[in-house]
């Protein structure tokens, strides 16, 4: 029931937003005339979904995702839709077609990606919620980039009916404010049950956080401060981690051998799916329209040519490859046992310690155009993906920074321990207020 | 007659649509086929960008009553795969199936072999999966072709029924699939009347030759023809000294042959992988619930012992769901005296007239039907007048005109039999012996054919009214001959 | 290892359409990858993974489909309720 509307005409010098709805209505709830911003990845009834590629301008769904019908239903006012990197294959969110979003903390660097509208919008307080969608870090990534709080979910807690897949196995739809409570707040309404999504567990959230950790047992990977990651992010991330013993945590130091191919196993298993999701853009239903008078495969090909940015286009050859005859065995197949063993290894880990944290990011944010060499700009996703493959919850909580950018804390839990997770992020939030 | 030379080979694909109210994947109505293009589409099976399937359990309940039926194993864990190839009618890009996890393996179908005596064929495995939509070819060359797509079809669930190449003749085949299809009606999973709710893939080789994929079949009788098309094109080819070439090829019903499909339809390799929206299936332990209702054969064998039904007449009859039942409705709670007539009738004749004006037996009232036997059992009309009263009553539901009963149709059209030898009667074979005197010489001469010629004419006089019987006796007797 | 006649058939088996001019740094970079991913050789195990979301269906009841507009209001092209399409012959 609409009960009013708010007015929301954000300086959006940032490149934030993609759709800026200036007249959102709202109603009662728990998020009561909150402006919340959505991922343009997530489907909007009646407001152009797309997903920062030209292949869906102009798409308008006749559907709300879950998680829209459930924050229209909380009393929110669905602000506007927000920039991301093109189906949310990138680190940085300069794989856009319509141009990148900046860095609220520095205009000459990236927000993180893919969420970065997201996180740049809440970062900026032209929002103060924003959904984003996490599939190998995209929350996580744009939350430590832009200094804000982001969760991704356990695998199946928030319904992804209405996502717009990049890869299924791996992504979820989860809450970024600029502090734990609001996160948390959001998770709320996000999280539980849906019917039309089969992968969705009848799990809901309903916490308010709490900052007592004492006895709390935290492990700490030797893989997350080794080689790849910068000094000076290890020293804040290492700070952080000791004002967490300050208040009652202890620190256990742990392995995670299956890092060695989490990363491969990640890419090979969402281009893969990628590759098949991203398939039916063939601009007869929906997009920009088809050649009929080309036959259906040049049409075809014309249509993706011109819609997909380059980045897209590399990642479905990439996944079509994995996926062919003779080659299926090698890589998907492979990757699904080494996400079994990831899954493993931290169930291993979680047995002996409650949760398990480093940092979120190997580095503070990128210069813009700084990389773009494809390969290297994967390998910045090393620490995050792992907990896709995994599927458990984990956040990233602002905790300093170096070189004047912000450093993110990722605090990793068990499989539907996102509540504990919180507490963490919350409890150092507190501390350091 | 044995089958000379070498050993023909055929294997079947089955794609039967289930008789579920709703899609595979979404709750959209499955009885789309009265209504306008896109209006049974939902997000789902139109495949929108977000969408997710949500599995149908009638759907594979209906899978499992077949694989307990034709004697499958359901394995332990089964899962949905992505075939991925590109075509508009296919929404998401990719048919969601089953791949290296289907429902059922192993089983076998027992068909009557062509030498007779009973063959079994067996079944490699059974799977669900979806439907695409539907193309419709538009244009010319001059103005253009293009490709118009309905989505109602979408999602429709689909079994596929997979079979070895067990089959020796086109005969088979056709043998093979009647009994998949009655079989598959007895279950209450399939209505084979709904049009196009049937598709089948042949594959047919000649023993030591490639094998010839033929898709796109859509009848019964089209199973039959096409293959025997492929025997004789695949034989001339060999008898000429020539390779049979492995390709696939396309049946076009209308010319009654097979065209090679060497389009620019690249090499598929459709990449499967397992559907990640979807969950694995253990259902097992479900087939011990199932309880299968009474099956064609065990139909057939009853009909035979309760009804005395011949093995040929009780094989028709419960070849087809709807021609059991009507018999049994016909024969209904007094049997007795109905029985054998009914099955001629219903067999021999009603199926016929039905066939050649293309209509349901659905259409057939079965008391009426009754009603007619009876007017035939009691003597009041000849069979000949049956037949012309039961035309009159089709024509009449298929014109959509008045409906009269059989009784008022006999009335009508003054049909009701001549009873014994009235002058009239004496009178016709009087003219038809004095206008036939070579056929009258023939029967003289020991042709009793002959006779049957006369009586026919004499019928032909009296516009079938009289008993042939009668007729037959009347005119040895007036022709002063004995009967033999 | 990877040559450019793999790369564009993997173009033509995806139909992603990619130039010429483009084939070439495509390729360099699959090859990187591609190389990166001979880790998963290395990887054991058999992959059985938990399984507990078993069986999830829904029971056969109809839903109310969209409305003909609905479906076909964002196709580019559509004549008599229907959707057109580049031809296929």
């Amino acid at each position: 029931m609409v009960l009013s509307e708010i007015r929301f005409e954000p300086d959006d010098r940032y490149n934030a937003f993609l759709t800026i709805c200036r007249k959102a209505p709202c109603g009662t709830g728990p998020l009561a005339g909150v402006a919340v911003a959505v991922k343009d990845n997530i489907s909007t009834k009646g407001i152009e979904t797309t997903c920062a590629s030209r292949i869906l301008k102009g798409y308008v769904p006749p559907y709300d995702a879950h998680v829209v019908e459930l924050l229209r239903q909380s009393g929110a006012a669905i602000a506007g839709k927000t920039n991301m990197d093109e189906f949310g294959m990138g680190t940085t969110t300069e794989n856009s077609a319509f141009g990148p979003t900046l860095n609220p903390a520095d205009t000459s660097r990236v927000p993180g990606g893919s969420s970065g509208g997201s996180a740049a919008a809440v970062a900026a307080g032209m929002v103060r919620m924003a959904l984003g969608t996490d599939t190998g870090g995209s929350i996580r990534c744009p939350a430590a980039f832009c200094g804000i709080v982001g969760l991704k979910p356990t695998y199946g807690r928030v319904s992804r009916f209405g996502l717009i897949a990049y890869s299924n196995s791996l992504e979820q739809i989860g809450p970024m404010a600029k502090n734990v409570s609001d996160v948390s707040l959001l998770m709320q309404v996000i999280a539980g049950h849906d019917r039309r999504d089969t992968t969705s567990y009848n799990r809901p959230y309903r916490h308010t956080p709490d900052a007592d950790i004492k006895g709390l047992k935290i492990g700490i990977p030797k893989e997350y401060f080794g080689a790849g990651v910068d000094k000076k992010v290890a020293d804040v991330v290492q700070r952080a981690l000791a004002r967490l013993g300050e208040l009652g945590a202890t620190s256990v130091p742990c392995s995670i051998p299956s890092m060695e191919y989490a990363l491969a196993a990640y890419y090979v298993t969402c281009t893969s799916e990628a590759s098949s999701n991203l398939a039916r853009f063939d601009g007869v239903r929906y997009g920009p329209a088809a050649n009929t008078k080309k036959s259906w495969h040049d049409a075809y090909r014309d249509v993706r040519r011109a819609g997909f940015g380059t980045e897209v286009r590399r990642r479905i050859m990439l996944g079509t490859f994995a996926l062919s005859s003779g080659y299926y065995g090698k890589f998907y197949a492979k990757a699904q046992v080494a996400k079994e063993n990831v899954r493993k290894d931290f169930t291993r880990i979680l047995a002996d310690v409650d949760v398990i944290a480093g940092p979120t990011m190997p580095t503070i944010a990128f210069k813009l155009g700084e990389k773009s060499d494809p390969l290297s700009m994967y390998l910045a996703d090393i620490l995050t993906v792992p907990v896709n493959l995994a599927g458990i919850p984990a956040i990233s909580v602002p905790c300093g920074k170096a070189d004047g950018m912000p450093v993110g804390l990722q605090i990793m839990g068990r499989p539907f321990a996102d509540e504990r997770v919180v507490d963490v992020a919350y409890a150092y939030e507190q501390a350091v207020a | 007659m044995g089958e000379a030379g070498p050993q023909v080979i055929v294997g079947l694909e089955v794609h039967c649509q289930l008789d579920t109210k709703s899609k595979l994947f979404c709750g959209c109505s499955t009885d789309y086929r009265n209504d306008g293009a896109n209006t049974h589409v939902c997000p789902v099976c139109l495949g929108l960008p977000g969408s997710m399937p949500v599995l149908n359990k009638k759907a594979i309940e209906y899978a499992m009553r077949v694989a307990k039926a034709l004697s499958c194993e359901v394995i332990h864990e089964s899962e949905f795969s992505r075939k991925n190839y590109f075509y508009p009618d296919l929404d998401k890009a990719y048919q969601i199936t089953q791949y290296d996890k289907p429902l059922a393996q192993g089983g076998h179908l027992e068909i009557d072999g062509d030498e007779g005596g009973a063959r079994r064929i067996r079944i490699t495995r059974i799977h669900v999966e979806e439907d695409p939509g539907r193309l419709v070819h538009m244009g010319n060359a001059e103005r253009g072709r293009y490709s118009l797509v309905d989505y109602n079809r979408a999602g429709i669930p689909l079994i596929e029924i997979v079979s070895e190449p067990d089959m020796r003749s086109p005969k088979e085949a056709r043998k093979f699939l009647n009994k998949l299809r009655a079989t598959l009606e007895y279950l209450g999973v399939f209505d084979s009347e709904k049009e196009g709710s049937l598709r089948v893939d042949a594959n047919i080789s000649i023993a030591g030759s490639e094998r010839v994929e033929v898709k796109n079949i859509t009848s019964y009788k089209g199973v039959e023809k096409a293959l025997t098309f492929e025997v004789t094109r695949q034989k001339n080819l060999l008898r000429r000294g020539q390779k049979v070439e492995r390709e696939t090829r396309h049946f076009l019903e209308a010319r009654g042959i097979t065209q090679s499909a060497r389009s620019k339809e690249q090499e598929h390799d459709y990449r499967y992988f397992p559907e990640p929206d979807l969950r694995p299936l253990h259902v097992r332990s479900w087939v011990e619930g199932i309880v299968l209702p009474e099956l064609p054969d065990a139909r057939r064998e009853r009909f035979m012992a309760q009804y005395g039904c011949s093995q040929s007449h009780a094989r028709t009859l419960t070849g087809e769901l709807r021609l059991a039942n009507f018999y049994e409705k016909v024969v209904g709670p007094d049997p007795k005296g109905l029985c054998a007539p009914a099955a001629t009738w219903i067999a021999d004749t009603l199926t016929g007239e039905l066939n050649y004006r293309d209509m349901s037996l659905d259409a057939v009232d079965a008391e009426r039907f009754t009603a007619l036997i009876r007017l035939i059992q009691d003597g009041t009309i000849t069979d000949k007048s049956g037949v012309e009263v039961l035309r009159v009553m089709l024509d009449q539901r298929m014109k959509n005109e008045q409906d009269e009963t059989p009784s008022r149709i006999v009335t009508r059209l003054n049909l009701a039999k001549t009873a014994g030898d009235t002058g009239e009667l004496t009178a016709v074979i009087s003219d038809v012996i004095a206008q036939n005197s070579k056929a009258v010489e023939d029967y003289r001469n020991g042709k009793n054919g002959a006779l049957n010629f006369l009586v026919g004419q004499a019928m032909k006089k009296t516009r079938g009214r009289s008993d042939p019987g009668e007729l037959n006796r009347m005119i040895i007797r007036m022709l002063g001959t004995r009967e033999a | 290892m990877v040559t450019e006649k793999d790369v564009q058939h993997i173009a033509e088996l995806a139909d992603i359409g990619i130039d010429a001019g483009e084939l070439g740094t495509f390729t360099a970079q699959f090859n990187a990858i591609l190389d990166y991913f001979d880790v998963l050789d290395r990887v054991q195990g058999d992959g059985a993974g938990a399984r507990d979301l078993i069986n999830v269906m829904r029971e056969d009841v109809v839903e109310p489909s969209l409305p003909q507009e609905d479906v076909l209001r964002n196709a580019p092209a559509q004549e008599g309720g229907f959707i057109r399409a580049p031809r296929v012959m």
